[in-house]
C-alpha cells in the first residue's frame, strides 16, 4: 500500500515502507513548460531534506527539484535522461525522479495529502 | 513576485484582449504585460514558426518616424548618421537596414531597423530603450528633423516559410518584396507599412498597423489554418538559433559592434578611409576596434552534452582551475536543433572556430565549442 504525499514545492512522493519514489508534480510541469532536460543525482548519495537534488530543465529556464525528506539515493530513472518530455506526458507516474531510503519517517509529517496539495494549487 | 500595483501599472499592446482569449500566458516584459507562451507550448510554436508561419505581436516595440524639415528624405539620412555608424545614406527608397544608435564610450545604447519610406525615414526601436532613443533623437535631430513617435500603431510579425503565401492573400505586392524591403503598403485594405524582415532566421514579414485595426488584421491572418500565435519565448529561441543579438543580454551600452561581431552591419564609408567616416558618439573607439582588433569578441556555443547553458554562465579555458575567461550572455535550448545553444564574450584569442572551452554549470564544468553563427541556417529571400 503506497500513500501519496506532496511538498510546497511541487514534489510528489509516493511511500512504500521506507522508501519514497519521488518525482514533481502535473501542475509543477505544466508551469515549466516543455522540458528538455533532466539531471539526477548519483545513487548512492546523501541528501538532505530540502537540499537540491535533481535539475529539470525547460526551453526556457532550469528549476530545481529538492529532496523532500532526508536520506539516502536507492535508484534513479534514466527513462528521463533519454526521453525528458516524459516529465510533461506523464508526471506523477512514468516520470518519476528517484526513489530515496527516507531516514526520518517524522520528517513526512510535514508534507501535505493530496486534498491540501490541491488546496494549495488552486 | 509582482504586487497587483505592478501589475496593473503594466502597459498592454493593441492586441493584449487577443493573447488573453488565445489563452497566452502573460508575463511582464520591457513594461508590458505581453504572452510569453499560448497553450501549444514553446517547443511547438518555435518548431511550427521553422515549419509553417507564426505570428508574433511586437507592439511593445517603438516605432518613429523621422521627418526632415527640408522634406528631402537624404537630409534626415545625414541627421541620423550623427548617431548611429550605418551608412543610412545608402538606404534605398523603399529598403531598410539594420543599425545600432552608439554611445560617447563606442557602446551600444540601442539596436534598430532604419527604413527608408521615400520622404521620410522610419526607425523601429527596442521596448525597453524606446523613450530613451526618443528623447536621444530629440536632443539631437530636432533641428533637421520631426521626431514623430507613432504610438498609435501596433507591431505584428509574421515569420516561416509560409509566410509569404499567407500575407499574399491580403497584400498581392507581398511576394514581389525581398529581404529588407520596407514601405507603405495595403494589407487587407488597411493602411500598412510592411517589411520583408523580423527577428527568427526564417522569411517572413513585419507589419505596422494602426492600432484600432490591429486585432482585426492579427485575427484575419490567424484564421489561416498555418498561422500560430507565438509567444516571447519561442520568439527568444528562434532569434538565438538564428545568431541574432538580444538587446541588453548580447549586446549594450558596454559593447562595440566589433567587440560584438556586427562589423558587417557597419558599412565602409563610415569606417576609418570612408566617405563619411566617424561622425558618431564614441567614434573614436570604434574605428579603433576596427583598425587595430577589439580584445573581446562574441561567438556561438555547442554543447557535447544536453545540459542547456543559460545567460550568466562563467567560461574557462581549461576544464579545472583559472580564472574566467568569459561569460554567456544568452543561452538556452535550441528546439530546431534538438540541443543547447549559447553565445557569449571571450578574449578574441579565444574566439576562433572549434575552440574548446568550458562553462561552470551548477559547480561542474561543461564542454563546450566555438560554433559558428547562425547556428540554423536563415531563409531570407534575398
Amino acid at each position: 500500500m503506497t500513500t501519496t504525499l506532496y511538498t510546497t514545492d511541487h514534489e510528489w512522493l509516493a511511500i512504500d515502507g521506507d522508501v519514497a519514489t519521488v518525482g514533481i508534480t502535473d501542475y509543477a510541469q505544466s508551469q515549466l513548460g516543455d522540458v528538455v532536460f533532466v539531471e539526477l543525482p548519483k545513487v548512492g548519495r546523501s541528501l538532505k531534506k530540502a537540499e537540491a537534488a535533481a535539475v529539470v530543465e525547460s526551453v526556457k529556464a532550469a528549476s530545481d527539484v529538492y529532496a523532500p525528506v532526508t536520506g539516502e539515493v536507492l535508484e534513479t530513472n534514466d527513462a528521463l535522461t533519454a526521453e525528458p518530455a516524459l516529465v510533461n506526458s506523464n508526471a506523477q507516474d512514468a516520470a518519476w525522479f528517484f526513489k530515496i531510503r527516507i531516514a526520518d519517517k517524522s520528517e513526512l509529517g510535514g508534507l501535505m495529502d493530496e486534498a491540501a496539495y490541491k488546496a494549495h494549487t488552486a | 513576485m509582482l504586487s497587483r500595483d505592478d501589475q496593473n501599472s503594466l502597459q498592454r499592446t493593441p492586441l493584449h484582449g487577443l493573447h488573453v482569449s488565445l489563452g497566452g500566458k502573460m508575463v511582464p516584459f520591457a513594461g508590458y504585460d505581453m504572452p510569453v507562451q499560448y497553450p501549444a507550448g514553446v517547443l511547438k510554436e518555435h518548431l511550427h514558426t521553422r515549419k509553417l508561419a507564426g505570428l508574433f505581436d511586437v507592439s511593445h516595440m517603438g516605432q518613429i518616424a523621422l521627418r526632415p524639415k527640408s522634406g528631402k528624405v537624404d537630409d534626415a539620412a545625414r541627421a541620423l548618421e550623427r548617431l548611429v555608424p550605418q551608412d543610412v545614406l545608402a538606404i534605398a527608397p523603399g529598403r531598410q537596414r539594420y543599425a545600432q544608435f552608439t554611445n560617447e564610450d563606442g557602446g551600444l545604447q540601442d539596436d534598430l531597423m532604419v527604413a527608408n519610406f521615400g520622404d521620410h525615414l522610419f526607425l523601429v526601436v527596442n521596448a525597453a530603450c524606446k523613450a530613451e532613443d526618443e528623447a536621444h533623437l530629440r536632443a539631437n535631430l530636432s533641428d533637421a528633423c520631426i521626431i514623430d513617435s507613432l504610438a498609435d500603431r501596433a507591431l505584428i510579425a509574421l515569420q516561416g516559410p509560409k509566410a509569404e503565401t499567407v500575407l499574399a492573400k491580403l497584400c498581392a505586392e507581398a511576394p514581389a518584396m525581398k529581404f529588407m524591403d520596407a514601405g507603405p503598403h495595403k494589407v487587407a485594405g488597411l493602411a500598412c507599412f510592411v517589411s520583408r524582415s523580423g527577428y527568427t532566421g526564417e522569411d517572413g514579414f513585419e507589419i505596422s498597423v494602426p492600432a484600432a485595426d490591429a486585432e482585426r488584421l492579427a485575427k484575419t491572418l490567424l484564421e489561416n489554418p498555418d498561422v500560430m500565435p507565438i509567444g516571447l519565448g519561442a520568439r527568444d529561441s528562434l532569434r538565438l538559433e538564428a545568431g541574432l543579438c538580444l538587446y541588453g543580454h548580447d549586446i549594450d551600452t558596454a559593447t562595440t559592434p566589433v567587440e560584438a561581431a556586427l562589423e558587417w552591419s557597419v558599412q565602409k564609408s563610415r569606417r576609418t578611409g570612408g566617405a563619411r567616416a566617424g561622425g558618431f558618439p564614441g567614434a573614436e573607439k570604434v574605428l579603433a576596434h576596427f583598425d587595430h582588433g577589439a580584445s573581446r569578441r562574441r561567438i556561438g556555443l555547442r554543447t557535447e552534452g544536453r545540459a542547456p547553458v543559460r545567460e550568466g554562465a562563467l567560461l574557462f579555458a581549461h576544464e579545472a582551475g583559472g580564472e574566467p575567461i568569459g561569460k554567456v550572455t544568452s543561452g538556452g535550448f535550441g528546439p530546431s536543433l534538438n540541443a543547447p545553444v549559447a553565445m557569449g564574450y571571450v578574449p578574441t584569442a579565444s574566439s576562433a572556430l572549434d575552440t574548446k572551452l568550458f562553462a561552470e554549470v551548477r559547480g561542474q564544468r561543461l564542454p563546450l565549442t566555438v560554433a559558428a553563427m547562425p547556428f540554423v541556417k536563415n531563409t531570407y529571400k534575398r
